[in-house]
């Protein structure tokens, strides 16, 4: 479904990520983990066109998508939730769910994928007049997913959904990001914990300082000593 | 409360063409406009009639600068050289126009067709103006925050050192026909274009009042607003959910401009001569202020905002120098009980209902 080739980015001078290559099947849940700084929001910004790739192929569904703009790529079917929860603060969650279907005119498919996400997360439903900003950290990382649930995407792009959260709300996030992918989306999840990430993932790639160097099956790479030293904290 | 999907499902279901509501808020703002020009002269003397005028030009400036500053949340502050260009491009029109077709200016049995070249110079200044705002809007694409504001800021300077070094006015007709494109530019340097007749009664001021206003508030609430409003709260999250960044903010800034290039134009047609003060950075703080203290986004706020802050230094007169003095003050007062405008991003009748909590930062609580 998603094949990136070799992929480059630079910020000015400093080179992010140098040749990484990844796939993504449909149907499954991929996870790229490494620590602070190793590329991982880079590689899906890249994926999604909001940075601009310099070398390297990405492929999506057959098409090539690394020369098209952010908004051309929503709409293929890819939709991204971004880093940090990125909502809009002032609106309210209605409003937030709303700019999900942004792309999308087909009015009575949008409300079938409003109750969708709605009953995926019941606790936004409880929160849908509120200002998304009053919401706690939980609830608008429940928001970004939803939102990007409205565009009705083939593939779910997420960034660190358990970044800042409190343990307990990782898990009913994850739990969801299963469903969500039980119900027949394909994710590519970012994720810094990567004992959360192994679990729901089906395949993982290790990214370290803008390569990466490790990849499998997901429950392999869990049981590995590297990945157990590094990012479990198990020796 | 309704939602703003439902005020758009209700305004436009699946973009079926409903003549009511597409016609009706036009003949409100025919009828409104009629309503000022009648109505205001049994009322008030011919000083608050002028009033009036100044009241209604910054009216459309700062909803028009509302669209940029306050929808799509980039700061510009050379709005002031917009309305410089509609208001020189306007007269020139009316001037050099009359000049040529009737041979005078200003001569009463010309003033229908004064009153056409007024218009006509109303939409070539208009659309001076909105290319000047496209050349703008592009550097937005790359800049933010006050990188942007110290480049339009310089777009106004520009504009006004660019219409001090016009030539001299043309007022021989014989010698403007011989030259008519030579003639036109002779916009009479720093002394400022004289003698254009005041065409712009209250009637067409407050129309063109009437057209911004609607026209701002259809852009909020369409789904094109809502993309605006997306890219001013965050620009990462508005491209991620399919938001053409390029497209809005140039769209926004275009618009602008053009809206600024008709209040000049009007502006320039009320009997104040447009000199190239009036592209200053001075003239682009007063639009600047009124939209901040309406509240970024919200259009009846930048309304009311233009028509307290005409208002005030009239009202407080009787204080002579001390005025300006009590001007400011009223300022800093007003931003302290209302540190985000009149109305925030509201609009004056969603005030009464209250239940929406507004956050206290960005972000809100984590």
């Amino acid at each position: 479904m998603l094949e990136v080739r070799d992929l480059s980015v630079s910020y000015g001078a400093i080179r992010a990520l140098h040749g990484v290559s990844l796939r993504v099947e449909r149907g499954e849940i991929v996870t790229l983990i490494g620590s602070n700084g190793a590329g991982k929001t880079t590689t899906l910004r890249a994926i999604s066109g909001l940075v601009k790739a310099q070398a390297g192929t990405i492929a999506y569904e057959g098409q090539s998508i690394a020369k098209l703009a952010a908004h051309e790529i929503v709409k293929l079917g890819m939709s991204h939730a971004p880093e940090g929860r990125g909502i809009f603060p002032l609106m309210t969650v209605e409003e937030n769910l709303e700019l999900g279907a942004y792309i999308r005119h087909d009015h009575s498919e949008i409300a079938k994928d409003r109750e969708m996400a709605l009953t995926l997360f019941p606790r936004v439903r409880e929160r849908l007049k509120q200002v998304a900003g009053t919401l706690s950290g939980g609830e608008q990382q429940m928001v970004a997913i939803a939102r990007a649930l409205m565009a009705r995407p083939k593939l779910l792009l997420l960034d660190e959904p358990s970044l800042g959260l409190a343990p307990q709300i990782v898990q009913t996030i994850f739990k969801i990001i299963r469903d969500i992918n039980q119900r027949g989306t394909t994710i590519l999840l970012v994720e810094q914990n990567a004992h959360m990430a192994l679990q729901i993932a089906h395949r993982a790639y290790v990214l370290e300082t803008g390569a990466i160097a490790m990849e499998g099956d997901a429950k392999e790479l869990a049981k590995s000593d590297e990945v157990r030293k590094a990012y479990l904290g198990v020796a | 409360m309704k939602t703003l999907a439902q005020h758009i499902s209700e305004i436009s279901p699946a973009r079926a063409f409903r003549p009511v509501a597409v016609f009706v808020p036009w003949v409100v703002c025919v009828l409104l406009a009629l309503a000022v020009h009648f109505v205001s002269p049994l009322l008030v003397n011919e000083y608050w009639e002028s009033v009036l005028q100044r009241m209604g030009v910054f009216i459309v400036a700062a909803v028009s600068l509302n669209i940029v500053n306050g929808f799509t949340g980039q700061f510009s502050m050379g709005h002031a050289g917009f309305m410089a260009i509609g208001g020189y491009i306007g007269a020139g029109v009316t001037y050099y126009g009359s000049l040529i077709l009737h041979g005078s200016v200003g001569d009463p049995n010309f003033a229908v067709q004064g009153t056409l070249l007024m218009l006509a110079g109303l939409v070539a200044g208009a659309c001076t103006a909105a290319g000047a705002g496209y050349l703008v809007g592009l550097p937005s694409l790359r800049l933010r925050g006050d990188y942007l504001a110290i480049v339009t800021l310089g777009f106004g300077e520009i504009i006004r050192v660019l219409l001090e070094l016009t030539p001299k006015q043309v007022s021989d007709a014989a010698a403007v026909k011989a030259s008519p494109i030579v003639s036109f530019f002779g916009f009479n340097g720093a002394t400022g274009f004289a003698g254009t007749p005041a065409y712009a009664n209250l009637f067409w001021i407050w129309l063109f009042v009437a057209i911004t206003c609607v026209i701002a508030y259809r852009m909020k609430t369409s789904s094109s607003g809502r993309a605006f409003l997306s890219i001013r709260e965050d620009e990462i999250a508005a491209r991620a959910m399919g938001v053409d960044l390029t497209k809005y903010k140039v769209r926004a800034f275009v618009l602008a401009a053009f809206f600024g290039g008709v209040a000049g134009a009007l502006y320039s047609h009320t009997g104040v001569n447009p000199s190239p003060t009036d592209a200053g950075f001075q003239r682009s703080f007063d639009i600047i202020i009124m939209v901040v203290l309406g509240g970024l986004g919200s259009v009846s706020g930048s309304v009311l905002a233009a028509m307290i802050l005409v208002l005030m230094p009239e009202l407080l007169r009787d204080l002579q120098q001390y005025r300006l003095v009590l001007y400011a003050l009223l300022l800093i007062v007003m931003m302290l009980v209302r540190p985000k405008g009149l109305f925030g991003v509201k609009e004056i009748w969603d005030l009464s209902r209250g239940d929406r909590k507004q956050p206290v930062g960005k972000g809100g609580t984590p």
